[in-house]
């Protein structure tokens, strides 16, 4: 198989890796609540014990960039590609 | 001054002298043999003080070798083999010779042990590094290599200032700790000097202005030298320094909300840079041997992801002239390899497990919680997954999926670049995995003693929430991330706008108000001026010329009475005159006793 065939492979649409992302979630998670596998007595803070703690950062984390920073560069910060040059 | 010791910036800088010497056959061999020869010479050095130069009133040191010093050096001349591979057939020899002085200016840097040669080799790092950005020769680049150059000439004007300052007071030149708990002017003005080349805001905007139009080749080399060497300088100088860690987490995050913004995936790629960057200056803020060696180590795998993303980048510029995302879209069918190496660099920086920058990354933030400074750590956490999303994500999704935005020509011309690129991205991509799954490779070559395990069940679980997570919202919220064709104002348009600012003033009001003093000038000024002439030449011709000729016509007149004198006879006049000569020094010899007595 060549690499332009296996990339195809993966390629899918857009909820189908909303749902792969999901599941892969679900996993992580469940094997992360098991103490015999994950050691949480390593996490840093106290918050680091509550379940899903780390997934539910990232997809915050993630929504609250794409907004904010989306509202900061249509507060002016956008400008047209010519903008230097008027 | 001390026995011969073979700086390895020498062997770069005269290879690139010599490099237009030799023949077009021959080129592409001696090319990739110079920073081969400086790698080598790099591994042969041994700890100790080398190179030491009077000058003057001063002792230069040239030679500072130790393990701070050496990882950066291993790393630098890594990268500058992997860089000289990359653009190996670029023709251009100006380009070659600047980026070789270039990396010999960091390298220059690196081994510095007093501050007058560091300061030598800083300015050799602006001065040749500006060419990467000219040499691509749009007047976009022109431009921006005249603001980069002013802004760093304005760095290293404080710089230099910080250095007489403090060596004026403390009497010691050897560049090493400040004392970061009573920080005098002259140590603020070196950490200017320093945090500008850093790239901390607001000293940041030179960056990714001028990176994102660097020649193709250019920018790999960019994209490794300026920062990471100022990142050394401030482990060597600043460890410790508080206001260190704030700026840093700001770098972090600024660095990922402008990405979100941009258009551009080389200008993407660049504020990723100060984000990344921003992960280091935190670390040696944090100061401890852990943050310290976190630093060094993020500093060397950030060389070579960022390198690989700049490649990657690179390759689509070069193959397709196009970088912004609104112009792209599609390429994987036509640029799968370097659609791979890129995406491995995108891994690489996200810190994904077996990645290069699982284990470097991770330092600094386990740096962080160890100093129980939990927000800082929760921050840099968070900058984590802004850079997964943009440049893990965002960069290979719209280049090389999502709605193909270029035009059938472009897309045409997209093809696999020339082996040397692949190879050197092959080479790249090849140890961010190499450092993340064999981490004794990075370890053992840090400043400190490492004792950090980075593959524990729980870093791996925290990291892979953390990521897929992010993916999750990447893939929910893909339209609003759709790009769009603008720019971002940043902190540069103080100086651009305050250039056509000052432009304007020059052509309007001041050309106005010169126009204007002329005509004053011409009609008050010059009439008043010209009437004082006819004056002065009036007075000239009465009494100057008429004392003149009056006294020409006297002497004229005597010339005539005396030429009625003589008749002709030679020995008549010569005893005349002879008597007359005698007379008078009788006269004279009467005189002189006649007052004696």
């Amino acid at each position: 198989m060549t690499l332009q065939r296996l990339i195809e492979s993966t390629r899918a649409p857009q909820h189908v890796w909303v749902r792969r992302c999901l599941y892969a979630l679900l996993a992580i998670n469940l094997w992360d609540n098991v103490p015999v596998w994950v050691d949480k007595s390593q996490a840093h803070t106290g918050l680091e014990h509550v379940p899903t703690f780390w997934s539910v950062f990232g997809f915050l984390g993630c929504i609250l960039l794409i907004i904010l920073s989306k509202a900061f560069g249509h507060a002016g910060i956008m400008k047209r590609e010519d903008y230097y040059d008027e | 001054m001390s026995e011969f010791w073979l700086h390895p910036a020498l062997i770069l800088i005269l290879g690139g002298l010599l490099l237009p010497l030799v023949p077009e056959r021959a080129r592409r061999v001696w090319l990739l043999a110079i920073p081969i020869l400086a790698f080598v010479r790099i591994l042969s050095l041994q700890p100790g003080t080398y190179g030491e130069v009077r000058f003057l009133d001063w002792t230069l040191v040239f030679g500072r070798v130790d393990r701070l010093s050496n990882v950066f050096g291993y790393i630098m001349t890594l990268m500058a083999i992997l860089g000289t591979l990359y653009g190996l057939h670029v023709r251009d020899t100006s380009q070659h010779v600047a980026s070789l002085t270039y990396v010999a200016g960091s390298l220059g840097v690196i081994h510095a042990g007093d501050y007058l040669t560091l300061f030598l080799f800083w300015e050799l790092m602006a001065l040749s590094s500006v060419f990467l950005i000219w040499s691509r020769r749009t007047a976009a680049s022109t431009a921006a290599g005249y603001r980069y150059l002013l802004v760093h000439m304005a760095g290293g004007v404080a710089l230099l200032a910080g250095i007489v300052l403090h060596c004026r007071s403390t009497g010691n030149w050897s560049f090493v700790g400040l004392n970061v708990q009573e920080l005098s002017v002259a140590s603020y003005l070196i950490l200017i000097g320093f945090i500008l080349n850093a790239a901390v805001p607001p000293l940041h905007a030179w960056l990714p202005d001028a990176y994102a139009e660097g020649t193709f080749n250019g920018s790999v080399f960019l994209c490794a030298f300026t920062t990471k060497t100022a990142v050394y300088a401030l482990c060597r100088g600043f460890a410790g320094m508080e206001i260190l860690v704030p700026l840093g987490v700001i770098m972090a995050l600024y660095g990922v909300v402008y990405a979100v913004l941009e258009n551009d995936c080389r200008r993407l790629l660049a504020y990723h840079i100060i984000s990344q960057v921003g992960y280091m200056v935190a670390g040696v803020g944090l100061g401890t041997e852990m943050a310290i060696n976190g630093a060094c180590a993020h500093a060397f795998a950030h060389i070579l992801y960022k390198g690989l993303l700049f490649m990657g980048c690179g390759a689509v510029l070069h193959m397709t002239g196009k970088s912004k995302f609104t112009e792209l879209g599609g390429l994987y069918e036509r640029m799968p390899l370097t659609f791979l190496f890129t995406l491995i660099g995108g891994l690489s920086i996200s810190a994904f497990p077996l990645f290069s920058g699982f284990v470097s990354k991770s330092m600094i933030v386990q740096a962080g919680f160890e100093e129980h400074r939990n927000w800082t750590a929760f921050l840099l956490m968070l900058a984590s997954v802004g850079t997964f999303l943009h440049t893990g994500l965002k960069v290979p999704y719209f280049i090389w999926f999502g709605k193909r935005h270029c035009s059938e020509e472009t897309f045409a011309r997209a093809a696999e670049p020339p082996w040397n690129m692949k190879v050197a991205m092959g080479v790249a991509s090849a140890l961010c995995i190499f450092i993340g799954c064999y981490t004794p490779y990075l370890y053992d070559r840090l400043p400190y003693p490492v004792d950090y395990h980075p593959y524990t069940a729980y870093h791996i679980s925290e990291t892979l929430q953390l990521l897929i997570a992010t993916a999750l919202g990447f893939y929910l919220l893909i339209k609003k991330l759709e790009p769009e064709p603008t720019i971002s104002l940043d902190l540069d348009w103080f100086y651009r706008r305050g250039g056509q600012a000052f432009l304007w003033l020059a052509r309007r009001p001041v050309q106005i108000f010169d126009a204007w003093l002329g005509e004053i000038y011409r009609t008050l000024g010059l009439a008043s001026l010209m009437a004082c002439a006819r004056r002065i030449g009036h007075w000239d011709n009465r009494l100057i010329d008429g004392f003149v000729d009056g006294l020409a016509a006297t002497v004229g007149a005597a010339g005539r009475r005396l030429r009625v004198l003589q008749r002709g006879s030679l020995q008549e006049s010569l005893a005349v005159s002879f008597g007359v000569c005698v007379a008078l020094v009788l006269g004279c010899l009467a005189v002189y006793h006649s007052l004696a007595r």
